[in-house]
């Protein structure tokens, strides 16, 4: 196996609405960053890869069109994920260990504020027996919640408490969105979207676009930056059925846990894509993850942007690595209702 | 009457969407309103966008670069349509054609009319049709169709993207 590395990341300020902008006009800058921050330029990539989701802007293929942002002549080697770009990254890690490449590209975009974000995720799930019965992202959610609750690994103060952190720790990221943090009174006060979730338990609805570079050790070396290594990455997906899952714990998060061997390493921080306040302490639970600290750059209950947010998570942690005294970090990120499949990330800062 | 024993159900799918089009392609539209075609200049290879989309899909670069383009231009493809398609007002036989206004790399997709079908062609030399300036909106139904202008045919080479 080769060692690879993230040599760039870049993420647009997160935005409620992103008005007129359109996708193409959300992802240049982001690419055109990591391109600054590596001094590569196209020609230096040996394989693009995207996530996106069309059901999103509501245009059949639209993710074609995401491609005017970049650089395709001399035409480049392609792929799309209909995901978060997390798989993205996954597939061009894939792409680089069958030698297929030395570098790749990988950007994720979304604009949620365009439609009814809690139903177009409806269409995530099963086509046959459930999406017919129009199940909102937002439910879903509550239903584990509320199982959570009910078998007593859960509890409304958790909830609040893992919002507060996350609030706090966002007012440290420049492009979070949301940062202003509400009284416990007007959090447990808060009417239910679905019970026992309100709107401050969500994450928010957000436009943007994220991007990353990655390569090989001789990518690396040539460019003499900290080396942050992916030293191992796996994914696991359960079954789409939910109500043939037991929601109240997740086979597909602990059997990640094991995969890459989190306790064969100091942990330093952990980034994780929860888009409900639950999940956070949730997780935590399931990996055992003790008092590590969880999502320091807000996570996305500070900023969700929609198939980039499990890519952020990635991201982010790369740059706590690089910018502070940390050695391992975890990074997350998820698809489907009810944390349905997940990613785990284990990245280590590698000191020559 | 028995109750019909149904052992299905149907259940639509629909989905409502705010549309954007974009920065650059807002700007455009914009100016279409004012009956004015302005195109988009890559910084890089200098192709020319009418309508833009704000990027240079063969450079990955913002287009920011805007100039104005006569409403002429030349037949670059065609087709015409015999089929009525549902919903449709316009009445068949038709041409749709790819119109390249002078000045544009890439050509767009509208109506001929005030010509005689047999003599369409590839190359034919075509002039916007306006609406009257009350109906004009942000979109390019401003035009109601181009019509030939009688000119000596263009040859089919220029059409060829620069490189």
């Amino acid at each position: 196996m080769k060692d690879i590395y993230i040599l760039a990341y870049a993420q647009n300020p997160i935005v409620a609405d992103a008005k007129a902008a359109n996708e193409v006009e959300l992802i240049m800058p982001v690419v055109h960053q990591v391109f600054k921050q590596t001094g590569f330029t196209q020609n230096d990539i040996g394989f693009t890869c995207s996530g996106s989701c069309d059901y999103l802007q509501g245009a059949a293929f639209a993710f074609v069109e995401g491609l005017s942002a970049i650089q395709t002549n001399p035409p480049i080697k392609e792929s799309h994920v209909e995901m978060d770009a997390a798989w993205a990254l996954y597939e061009s890690i894939l792409k680089i260990q069958m030698g297929d490449a030395e570098t790749a590209l990988i950007y994720g975009f979304g604009k949620s504020s365009p439609g009814d974000l809690p139903f177009v995720s409806t269409l995530q799930t099963d086509p046959y027996y459930m999406s017919p019965l129009w199940p909102d992202k937002t439910s879903l959610a509550a239903l584990q919640a509320q199982l959570l609750m009910k078998k007593g690994l859960l509890t409304k103060k958790d909830m609040y408490e893992a919002l507060t952190q996350s609030i706090s720790n966002a007012k440290n990221n420049p492009n979070a969105l949301v940062t202003a943090m509400p009284s416990e009174d007007d959090y447990l006060t808060a009417d239910y979207l679905s019970s026992p979730l309100s709107a401050f338990d969500c994450a928010p609805i957000s436009d943007g676009a994220s991007a990353m570079i990655i390569g090989t050790e001789e990518a690396a070396a040539k460019l003499g930056l900290q080396k942050i290594k992916i030293s191992s990455v796996h994914h696991s997906i359960e079954t789409s059925n939910f109500g043939a899952r037991d929601l109240s714990t997740s086979e597909s998060i602990i059997g990640l846990g094991k995969k890459i061997n989190l306790k064969s390493f100091e942990l330093d921080f952990a980034e994780l894509h929860t888009q409900f306040t639950y999940e956070i302490p949730f997780i935590r639970g399931l990996l055992d993850l003790g008092n590590i600290d969880i999502n320091l750059s807000g996570g996305p209950l500070a900023g969700n942007v929609m198939m980039a947010a499990g890519l952020d998570s990635i991201g982010k942690s790369f740059e706590l690595l690089k910018n502070n005294d940390f050695n391992n970090g975890l990074a997350h990120a998820s698809s489907g209702p009810c944390l349905q499949q997940n990613m785990l990330v284990h990245l280590e800062k590698i000191n020559d | 009457m028995t109750e019909e024993k149904k052992d299905f159900f149907v259940s639509d799918i629909s989905l409502s969407y705010q549309y954007t089009a974009g920065n650059a392609t807002t700007r455009f539209l914009n100016k279409v309103a004012e009956g004015k075609l302005v195109a988009q200049k890559c910084p890089k290879c200098s192709a020319v966008y009418v309508p833009p989309r704000g990027s240079c899909p063969r450079c990955g670069v913002a287009t920011e670069e805007e100039l104005e383009l006569p409403d002429t231009g030349a037949v670059e493809s065609f087709t015409i349509v015999h089929i009525p398609i549902p919903g449709n007002p316009i009445v068949p036989p038709y041409v749709s054609a790819m119109i390249r206004l002078d000045g544009a790399d890439i050509s767009f997709l509208h109506l001929i009319q005030e010509i005689d079908l047999a003599d369409i062609r590839i190359g034919m030399r075509v002039q916007a049709v306006w609406k009257d300036k009350s109906d004009w909106g942000t979109t390019l139904e401003n035009i109601k169709w181009f019509k030939p202008t009688g000119e000596d045919d263009v040859d089919p080479s220029v059409f060829k993207f620069k490189e």
